[in-house]
């Protein structure tokens, strides 16, 4: 539970003044600290001491209007409802930053995607390599503005990735995919197994790139929303609304009620559809074939409702900058009900299937764990942190949307385990269909369409929504003739994957398909 | 045990007909954008509007030359929004599925007006309607072959994985497919079948042909999706090397962003066809 007054960041700062000497408040949402590159790391460090969570790093190509390359760390803390962003630039002819990540893991893959990405050398960083851009690929730095999206690159002929060596009498390792048996996104993974149990394993993402925050930067800005629905099509509701939530701020417009409430209404039919399908998909990876079936027509059943709702399964193309597209009549309100009403005895009968079966819960339990500790370090969030005692939500704690209206319990466990995650998402599907009811009930008729003005240059907004796996944030920097700067996509996904790789050690192999699930996270929203 | 035959006798029969019968889709669906081209006064509109260039211009001396490619079509139904005249018109038709790309595109030529205006539609080019819709008597042939099966290898070159969504959701109890014998298997080995998904990344290029070759012949390739067809809403870029087609053959093309089940099962179901014929070749 988190406390009434949400102003932690403000008793950081009248405790230690200098410590913040540029501070800038926008939206309501944001805090800008401007810090000289050198102090940058001393105050990240005291942040995390004071029990922040830093939820995403990146970095920006200034270096036309600002002779520099910003870089930022992103903080959130139980106690404050804004996020704070510490912004330190890196100098173009000293392209090097001194890097968290010894000290604070979860900044990890996200400080290497910006040495990718930009070519800015984290420095003093303890694993050092290409994460984003493969290695066989040329040195090349993408998100530099002197880089044209469509350079085509040469056939690739560098040296692949060289998987760290396990020795040791009886050590073997396992490569799986980049194609997965399944209808599965592509990634590598490295088991390194003595016998059963998994000593050690190695990720390699990004097989799905598609240069998509290049892309935003050529899409004019109120197409983008189309391109933040495909970042990850299991969250299209997601991404496209927090897109258009900075859009919005951007903007300086407020959405009217009725689309806020669609809005939820939406958002939570996502969540609602992902978590059914995935607690069916956990069963059926320990041998429970028919609870899939009936997950997966759960999930039909949602889909469908999408398609009543929205004209598309996804709700794709429903969310815009303003609001929504269409509005809603009786008779839509009256099928969410009707559906809900036959959709929720269905999904408590089908828990109350798996519940009952014994096996199936010592297959779960303790199988798969993820520590309080390596969680909070890793910056892991979502599903995955509240089943290892992480608290936070950002429906909750950064209220959208109509979330700052209605009761919902946040479910926290502290074990960490798979079965743990799914009881996260059983607890978190009954709550979602409470929300959608109350939020159905208080509908009023009215606008659901604001019309957007032409967007300002140079503003800076951010877009925090709590995706069905987790918190998802969209940070823009707006450019001229209604284009964006900078668009910057933290999918959950890339706090989470370091999680696996903890949790799955000291596990049989055997049982990897299901910790994966548990966690089901997306590549693409990873790779972008 | 108990519980289990209780849950399923309370469900009871779920799974639809389809092909012999297609249910009805909901009254909002947005399918398949048609323009009444006779009727058009101005294309620069719908053009600016859609997100993807699925309606674009070409404009020469005097003329104009408008393309509408559903291998492009991400059915975001803007081009219809605030079309005055109404030329634009959103429909529901989502069986799309074409054996030629150039099936999926249509070409207008018009006389171009010194205002940006266009009169006077000199030629319309239809690639649509060749084969898109399945006929009675496909259906039947293909209802009829599938008494064989029929092995999917997916393929994932590059996704936004919204199209795996709808692939998954054919093993469903609602479309059930494998009663028609069609099977999703792990290894393209075992594979008649390769269901792409795009757009093919430049980091997925190789395993997509490894698993092209690795499939026995005479196989079938399958390019699912907007992205699939050509790239999509991302484009031709430094990270992707765009349409399925530009890397493997493409047998069967299925629009869609993405497409419904029963626009895969079309699909999958010309592509039967395509698989006949390549056996008796043979
Ligand atoms: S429906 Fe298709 S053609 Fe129309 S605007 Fe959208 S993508 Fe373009």
């Amino acid at each position: 539970m988190r406390p009434g007054a949400r102003r932690r960041f403000d008793e950081m700062r009248s405790g230690a003044a200098d410590l913040f000497p540029r501070w800038r408040e926008e939206h309501g949402l944001e805090i800008y600290v401007d810090v000289p590159a050198a102090e940058a790391a001393g105050l990240a460090r005291r942040l995390v001491e004071e029990g922040c969570r830093v939820a995403a790093a990146f970095a920006e190509d200034r270096t036309e209007a600002q002779g520099c390359f910003p870089r930022y760390y992103v903080f959130e803390h139980a106690e404050d409802s804004r996020y704070l962003l510490l912004r330190a630039p890196v100098a173009p002819e000293e392209p090097a930053f001194a890097s968290l990540a010894a000290g604070i893991p979860a900044v990890n893959w996200a400080e290497r995607e910006i040495q990718d990405w930009f070519g800015l050398v984290a420095e003093g960083h303890p694993n050092p390599r290409r994460v984003a851009l493969h290695d066989n690929w040329p040195d090349v730095n993408p998100l530099r503005k002197n880089f044209p999206i469509e350079t085509v690159l040469p056939p690739f002929e560098g040296e692949r990735h060289i998987y760290r060596p396990t020795l040791g009498e009886g050590v073997l390792q396992i490569p799986v995919g980049p194609i997965h048996a399944g209808i599965i996104e592509p990634g590598h993974f490295n088991f390194s197994v003595a016998g059963e149990p998994i000593l050690y394993l190695q990720l390699r993402m990004f097989y799905v790139h598609k240069g998509i925050e290049k892309r935003f930067e050529q899409l004019p800005a109120r197409h983008g929303v189309y391109l933040a629905e495909s970042i990850s099509g299991d969250s299209s509701v997601s991404h496209g609304a927090a897109f258009c939530q900075a859009i919005e701020a951007a903007a300086g417009i407020d959405i009217p009620e009725r689309a806020r409430g669609m809005r939820t209404i939406l958002l939570e039919l996502e969540r609602i559809y992902n978590h059914a399908a995935d607690i069916g998909a956990i069963a059926n990876d320990v041998g429970f074939v028919v609870a899939n079936a009936h997950g997966s027509r759960l999930r039909e059943a949602i889909l469908a409702l999408n398609e009543e709702l929205t004209g598309s399964r996804l709700s794709r193309g429903m969310i815009c900058p303003g609001g929504v597209r269409w509005d809603w009549g009786r008779e839509q309100e009256v099928r969410i009900e009707e559906v809900l009403a036959r959709w929720e005895p269905d999904f408590s009968s089908l828990m109350e299937m798996i519940e009952s079966s014994d096996s199936t819960r010592d297959r779960l339990e303790r199988t798969g764990t993820l520590t309080r500790k390596q969680a909070r370090d890793l910056g892991v969030c979502g599903v995955a942190g509240r089943a290892s005692g992480i608290d936070c939500d950002v429906r909750r704690d950064h209220p959208y949307a109509a979330y700052g209206g209605v009761e919902f319990r946040v479910p926290v466990y502290e074990e960490g385990d798979v079965l743990r995650r799914v009881q996260v998402r059983v607890e978190e599907v009954r709550q979602s269909i409470g929300i959608v009811r109350s939020v159905a009930g208080a509908l009023e008729r009215g606008p659901y369409r604001a019309p957007l003005p032409p967007l300002p240059p140079d503003r800076c907004a951010l877009g925090a929504v709590e995706g069905w796996r987790g918190e998802i944030l969209h940070w823009i920097r707006t450019g001229a003739d209604g284009r964006l700067e900078r668009c910057k996509i933290k999918d959950p996904s890339l706090n989470n994957w370091p999680a696996l790789v903890e949790a799955v050690q000291g596990n049989i192999i055997a049982d990897f398909p299901v910790i994966n699930k548990s966690f089901n996270l997306s590549y693409s929203g990873t790779d972008r | 045990m108990f519980k289990i035959l209780k849950k399923s006798l309370q469900t009871g029969l779920v799974t639809i007909d389809y092909p012999r019968r297609s249910p009805a889709v909901s009254e909002r669906f947005r399918g398949a954008p048609r323009i009444d081209f006779a009727r058009w006064g101005d294309a620069r509109g719908a053009a600016e509007r859609c997100p993807t260039g699925a309606i674009a211009i070409e404009d020469g001396e005097g003329v104009r030359r408008v393309k509408l490619d559903y291998g492009l079509c991400i059915f975001c139904s803007q081009c219809a929004e605030d079309e005055p005249g109404g030329a634009v018109r959103i429909t529901q038709e989502f069986e799309l599925a074409a054996r030629h790309r150039e099936a999926l595109v249509t070409t207008a030529e018009y006389t171009l007006e010194a205002d940006g205006t266009h009169r006077e539609l000199r030629s319309v080019s239809e690639g649509a309607g060749e084969e898109t819709a399945l006929g009675e008597e496909m259906r039947r042939r293909i209802h009829g072959m599938l008494g064989r099966s029929l092995a999917i290898r997916q393929v994932d070159a590059g996704s936004c994985n919204g199209c795996e969504v709808e692939i998954g959701a054919l093993n469903n109890p609602v479309y059930d497919v494998e009663r028609l014998g069609i099977q999703f298997v792990a290894s393209p080995r075992h594979a008649d079948m390769l269901l792409v998904t795009g757009p093919v990344t430049r980091n997925m290029e190789l395993a997509l042909r490894k698993a092209y070759a690795a499939a026995p012949e005479p196989k079938v390739v399958v390019a699912v999706g907007a992205c699939g067809i050509s790239g999509g809403i991302f484009g031709r870029n430094y990270a992707t090397a765009g349409a399925v087609s530009d890397v493997l053959p493409v047998d069967v093309f299925i629009p869609g962003c993405p497409p419904r089940p029963l626009a895969l099962l079309q699909g999958i179901l010309l592509a039967v066809g395509r698989m006949e014929e390549k056996c008796r070749a043979r």
